[in-house]
């Protein structure tokens, strides 16, 4: 029953690589980002609040179709960054891990913003008056106080990205070994005469790895807070 | 050693102060809600005034005319907060070093020493969280010490502290207080024993200077 064929294995390693690089890859963006909406006033906030929050409540198809249109070997972006780096996003394992990264974008964010928020901004004026600039006093404060709460959005993005479906088959299609993660695979299976063992295989597995997450993130976030508060 | 003359919007009314110590230790002192806080916050560069001026010890460290304004932590002004304020992810000792490790020095005779002078050896390993209030209040003195400072702003360092908390630490501070090698401002709402031993003391109410006393 168990014994799972070299297709499944190619899904799910392909899975957890797509879900982690692009996680990995957008966590920067998500840090600045919820540093700017929990630090900084500026025009356009609220707007780039909402920008930020859409992928989470708008069809995924739809997010994959923007994608496509902006990110496709004819979109403006994707043009530009095949030219300038040669990065290809069209129907390569690249395009999933942009699209995990963009549905778990708002969930990184969130969590990051609201730990930054409850940090408390008096620590940070006292770093400053003990010769600390800015990035130290981020570095060395700012940082490890929200540390529970970026390791809280890092898992729960990634649990968002590794089952990502829509936005991913949308943009990048179903290709086998390329762009066909985990959820791809187990929807390919449902499709196919007698493909009820492999689904059942790979559901199994999707449920461990979310709860092997879940577990891990909540292990992480009490040893980070134990060791912030002593 | 202090010559402070600022003006800033502080809550219902405005903050209006001017004055003028050449003393070592000053008091700063007033009723809650005076002014005394924004006043180190501002010496400290945690606050910018609307306009006016502010140099300690002869270097300029704001002045609105000049459009000068020294960031925070190029200021060396150390305060020491009514609430403390130790980072609650260091230990003591790391708190200690904040300042100094910030300024490549390492644990040197001058931490023993100013961990000696406080008597907060026993603390050294521990976080925090884990010291009662009037313990607090001596690693924060230490720490802004041990940050190598310009000038020491102790702002309300007793108040949070309950009377058996404050006996505790008040020979401590007088030591330090009566040690001085540098300008020190001491802020307080009672007229307390710290008080007692500036050279001059300026009273502060509603947002303005009411009186300058020497000794």
């Amino acid at each position: 029953m168990f014994e799972f064929t070299a297709d499944e294995i190619d899904a799910i390693r392909l899975s957890l690589w797509v879900a982690s690089i692009g996680i990995a890859a957008s966590l920067p963006f998500g840090m600045f980002v919820a540093y700017a909406l929990a630090r900084w006033r500026f025009p356009g906030k609220i707007f780039l609040d909402a920008l930020v929050h859409m992928p989470l409540v708008l069809p995924p198809v739809v997010t994959g179709y923007i994608l496509l249109i902006l990110f496709g070997r004819r979109g403006p972006i994707g043009v530009w960054l095949e030219q300038t780096f040669g990065i290809v996003f069209s129907f390569r394992w690249t395009g999933a891990a942009l699209a995990a990264a963009v549905m778990g974008f708002p969930l990184m964010v969130r969590a990051i913003r609201l730990s930054l928020e409850s940090t408390d901004r008096r620590l940070e004026d006292a770093s400053r008056t003990l010769g600390a600039n800015g990035l130290t006093t981020f570095f060395l404060v700012t940082l490890p106080l929200a540390l529970p709460g970026i390791i809280a959005g890092l898992v729960l993005a990634f649990a968002k990205a590794l089952g990502e479906f829509g936005a991913t088959i949308t943009f990048v299609s179903n290709i086998p070994g390329e762009t066909r993660t985990l959820p791809a695979a187990i929807y390919t299976f449902t499709q196919v005469p007698g493909g009820d063992a492999g689904a059942f295989r790979l559901a199994a597995v999707a449920m461990v790895i979310a709860l092997g997450a879940l577990v891990i993130s909540e292990v992480l976030a009490r040893k980070t807070a134990a060791r912030i508060e002593g | 050693m202090f010559e402070v003359s600022i003006q800033a919007p502080l809550g219902e009314f405005n903050l209006d102060a001017s004055f003028r110590s050449e003393s070592m230790v000053t008091a700063l002192s007033g009723p809650s809600g005076s002014g005394k806080s924004s006043i180190v916050a501002a010496i400290g560069g945690l606050v910018k005034p609307k306009r006016g001026k502010i140099a300690v010890n002869g270097h300029t460290l704001f002045d609105s005319d000049a459009r000068l304004a020294v960031p925070p932590h190029k200021r060396g002004m150390r305060i020491v907060f009514q609430e403390s304020r130790l980072f609650p992810h260091f230990t003591v000792a790391q708190n200690l070093m904040f300042g100094r490790w910030l300024a490549g020095k390492k644990r040197d005779a001058q931490f023993d020493e100013v961990v000696a002078l406080l008597g907060i050896e026993p603390l050294l390993s521990r976080r925090p969280r884990k010291l009662s209030g009037g313990e607090r209040q001596r690693v924060a003195i230490g720490r802004a010490l041990l940050a190598d400072p310009q000038a020491l702003l102790l702002d309300e360092p007793l108040a949070s502290l309950d009377a058996a908390r404050k006996e505790e630490i008040i020979p401590y501070l007088t030591r330090l207080v009566l040690s001085a090698k540098i300008p020190v401002l001491y802020v307080s709402h009672a007229n307390d024993e710290i008080e007692r031993l500036a050279q001059t003391v300026v009273k502060i109410d509603g947002g303005r200077v009411t009186e300058i006393k020497k000794h």
